[in-house]
């Protein structure tokens, strides 16, 4: 057992499994406080059945100064002393690794289920129920606030819009929130443990469907973990190729969230033109690969599709009348002062507040950071070419919303970048097995933030273990406490400016 | 009675489902969309009276007989309406309040059906909907007041005439205060952007659609009807203050449908070009609308 320093690593690094430090409880506490203290961020803290029925925590913290990711584990029976109270961003890990492994962080101030399933390990579970006790979604307890004017509002898991299911409970007086309490789990699929003994024909579909709206965000981070592990080079054009469907999943998004945002608030231009125009970014992707989600484009050692001469030139021209009429679009909405009236001081996120919860991606550049993979950790073609990290400082539903409007200028930019000087060459490179015992970290910028996977290989090089934190995972609670202290009213316009997702969390 | 006098109240049951069709069809072309057929409201009423009725167990006999009583409450109203140079059926000094009260006699008992499913949005709606028209209310009286005061009528069917027909040269600003107070009480008793937002699916930022969603069938057909025709009421009012008789009964027909239309493009241009306020802003919108009626009072007193 090492008890020296952690491993370094830098994004999608290899370490063999028997570098990575196990220390003691008390010390990997100590390392990943002080890590948190100076600035650095959870970026997975996971569990992992051992020896002996113990439980081996891993904890990857990702300093953004230092482009560089601390690996800690540490192992532990039944219980030990949470993080939380000392480091909020652990909170919902915390209560992830419970409900996994029937761990009790000791402690926690709200420890509750938040996929309502089973404990991985059999006999423990962190509440006592026992193995006969029905586990039904959002049954558990919530926060209360009594009084006679006080009242509270349920909505979901079936709501008015086809959306996904959660539920969302509100303490209010009037139309003043207290506070919101955000149950997720409806869709709990158990992607990561289907994962394990892979790669096999179903893994990437299950990535690719693990949020259907990052595709190429999740297939992405996947396939950069595998060819980690496989020592495996991908070609030029391939990296290329899937920075411009990375950014073209972006555009869409980002699109689309515009226009919902101005419908929600009941504007009507940007809100129809801009449900054109994702659905035109959205043909862009499919003209690269026949799949408007970008299904079947990215495999590991490089992409399935490569751009002919005349579905280049398409692409081009396609993407400079996009930008023209998205350009048109959104612009409506900064000149609209009723527009700017809704936007401005609604569901404010504070610059401290997104340090404690950790958030990540666009709601963390709103409210004034600076994360974005692509800059700090760059992978693939962003170790060459950059994108400008997009900010913006007030934390509020405008904030939010203006940041994807310079990211949605910046990505456009990128592309045409990058399809001007396509490099030459094949566009996919022969994988190998995986190393054996071996454990990666693979970071990608996805279009609402950074996704983190972590894969660790067996004697015999198949997955022992893959962990997924989605954006989301991270950002829910930022969405629950910038909604403190707001008009109930106003709860659809800032739960659309995070738009966070419900399979993603899920898994 | 005069036969002519039941012109108002044909045309109002007939075509008042026709006006929120004319602002959809805005909308849509600000859209670049096609928008829904004109006759779409027609169509929804059509299917929706052929349909049966869910009622939640918690409900009583008052949630069924809301949309009634609704629905009546405004049928009477569209008895006391004038449209332009023809008069209402019912006419008599101070039918105004009885206008008025009646419109809030329908609400009244919208806002009991929706009490009276216990969920906690409809009472939200409710709230905000009680809310709201205590301010919308005033300014609709005392813009209607002051009509009458410059025309010396008390009756809508004489008043809204004689101020369409000599009062706006020397009354301009009066009148046009009047008619913008008018139109912000029209905005908001129709539950339209920037008060509310009829198009949405979000039941936390509703007013007037979250306190009908248990409704289904032929009572929220009712529903539909009673809130077109109390759209084509309040519209009625608009028109009446601004097209004057020429004498002439086909053109006078023609004027105020025209006018009625006119209204309703009206809408659907402000719905296009505005975002709705924060819900917390529009009783500051309500308070100003009372404001210029109160304003428009004291200027024409003179």
């Amino acid at each position: 057992m090492m008890t020296g320093a952690s491993s370094l690593l830098r994004n999608g690094d290899v370490v063999a499994s028997a570098e990575i430090p196990c220390v003691s409880l008390a010390d990997f506490r100590e390392q990943v406080l002080q890590a948190c203290e100076g600035g650095a961020r959870i970026a997975t803290l996971f569990g992992r059945l051992a020896d002996a029925g113990r439980v081996r925590l891993f904890a990857v913290l990702a300093n953004d100064a230092e482009g560089q990711l601390a690996l800690w584990s540490t192992e532990v029976v039944d219980g030990y002393p949470a993080l939380t109270p000392a480091c909020i961003q652990a909170h919902w890990f915390e209560r992830e690794i419970a409900e996994q492994w029937g761990i009790r962080p000791e402690g926690h101030p709200w420890l509750k289920p938040i996929r309502f399933h089973r404990s991985y390990r059999e006999g423990h579970d962190a509440w006592g129920r026992s193995a006969e006790t029905p586990i039904q979604p959002g049954v558990t307890d919530f926060f209360k606030m009594t009084g006679d004017e006080v009242h509270e509002v349920a909505v979901g898991p079936v709501h008015a819009g086809i959306i996904e299911p959660g539920h969302f409970r509100f303490q209010c007086h009037g139309e003043h929130v207290y506070h919101l309490e955000i149950s997720l789990g409806y869709q709990h699929r158990g992607v990561e443990r289907a994962l394990v003994g892979g790669p096999n024909k179903r893994t990437i579909p299950y990535l690719e469907t693990l949020a259907g709206d990052t595709t190429i965000g999740h297939a992405l981070a996947y396939c950069e973990a595998i060819e980690a592990l496989a020592g495996c080079q991908v070609p030029a054009r391939a990296q290329a190729l899937r920075a411009i469907a990375l950014e073209l999943e972006r555009l869409a998004n980002h699109t689309g969230d515009l226009g919902a945002l101005a419908n929600d608030i009941g504007y009507l231009p940007t809100a129809s033109y801009c449900g054109r125009i994702r659905g035109d970014f959205l043909n862009l992707t499919a003209l690269i690969c026949g799949n408007r989600f970008g299904r079947g484009l990215i495999r590991p050692g490089g992409v399935l599709f490569d751009l002919d001469e005349a579905r280049h030139k398409q692409l081009e021209e396609r993407l400079a009348e996009a930008h023209k009429d998205v350009t048109n679009a959104v612009e409506l909405l900064w000149d609209t002062s009723s527009v700017r009236a809704r936007f401005e001081n609604a569901g404010p996120v504070s610059r401290e507040m997104a340090v404690e919860l950790g958030l990540v991606g666009v709601v963390a550049r709103a409210s004034g950071l600076g994360h974005d993979v692509r800059s700090q950790f760059p992978s693939g073609i962003y170790r060459f070419a950059q994108i400008p990290v997009s900010s913006y400082h007030t934390g509020s539903v405008f904030a939010r919303a203006y940041v994807r409007w310079m990211e949605i200028q910046r990505s456009i930019a990128f592309v045409f970048d990058q399809l001007k000087a396509l490099p030459d060459g094949p566009v996919r490179s022969e994988v190998g097995a995986l190393a054996a015992d071996s454990a990666v970290v693979s970071l990608t910028e996805g279009w609402r933030g950074e996704i983190c996977h972590t894969a660790l290989t067996d004697a015999h090089g198949r997955l022992a273990h893959y962990k997924i934190v989605d954006p989301s995972f991270h950002n829910w609670m930022g969405l629950a406490l910038a909604l403190r202290n707001q008009q109930i009213s106003d709860f659809p316009l800032c739960n659309k400016s995070f738009n966070l997702s419900y399979c993603g969390h899920d898994l | 009675m005069k036969p002519e006098s039941f012109i108002p109240l044909l045309l109002a049951l007939m075509l008042s489902p026709l006006l929120p069709g004319v602002i959809n069809r805005t909308k849509a072309l600000f859209a670049g969309r096609r928008g829904p057929p004109l006759l779409q409201i027609y169509f929804d009423l059509w299917k929706l009276l052929h349909k049966g009725a869910v009622y939640s167990r918690t409900t009583t006999w008052i949630f069924r007989a809301g949309p009634m009583l609704g629905l009546a409450a405004v049928l009477t109203a569209a008895m006391l309406v004038p449209l332009g140079n023809f008069p209402a059926l019912i006419a008599f000094p101070a039918d105004f309040l009885l206008f008025a009260g009646l419109l809030g006699l329908m609400r009244f008992f919208t806002v009991l059906a929706a009490l009276d499913t216990g969920s906690s949005f409809e009472g939200m709606g409710a709230s905000r909907e009680v809310f709201f028209s205590a301010l919308a209310e005033p300014a609709l009286l005392v813009a209607l007041a002051t009509l009458a005061r410059q025309a010396g009528s008390y009756s809508l069917s004489t008043l809204l005439g004689q101020v369409a027909g000599g009062h706006w040269l020397h009354l301009g600003p009066v009148l046009a205060l009047v008619m913008i107070a008018l139109m912000i009480v029209l905005l908001a008793e129709n539950a339209r952007i920037p008060v509310d937002d009829p198009n949405t699916h979000l039941e936390l930022t509703m007013i007037h659609e979250v306190m009908v969603l248990d409704h289904g069938g032929p009572d929220f057909a009712f529903i539909v009807y009673g809130a077109a025709l109390k759209l084509w009421l309040l519209a009625a009012l608009v028109v009446g203050m601004v097209v004057p008789a020429t004498g002439a009964p086909g053109l006078d027909l023609a004027l105020v449908m025209g006018g009625m239309f006119a209204v309703a493009v009206v809408v659907g241009v402000v719905e296009s070009v505005m975002a709705r306020l924060r819900l917390a802003m529009v009783p500051q919108l309500l308070v100003g609308a009372g404001a210029l009626a109160a304003a428009a009072f004291l200027l024409g007193l003179k």
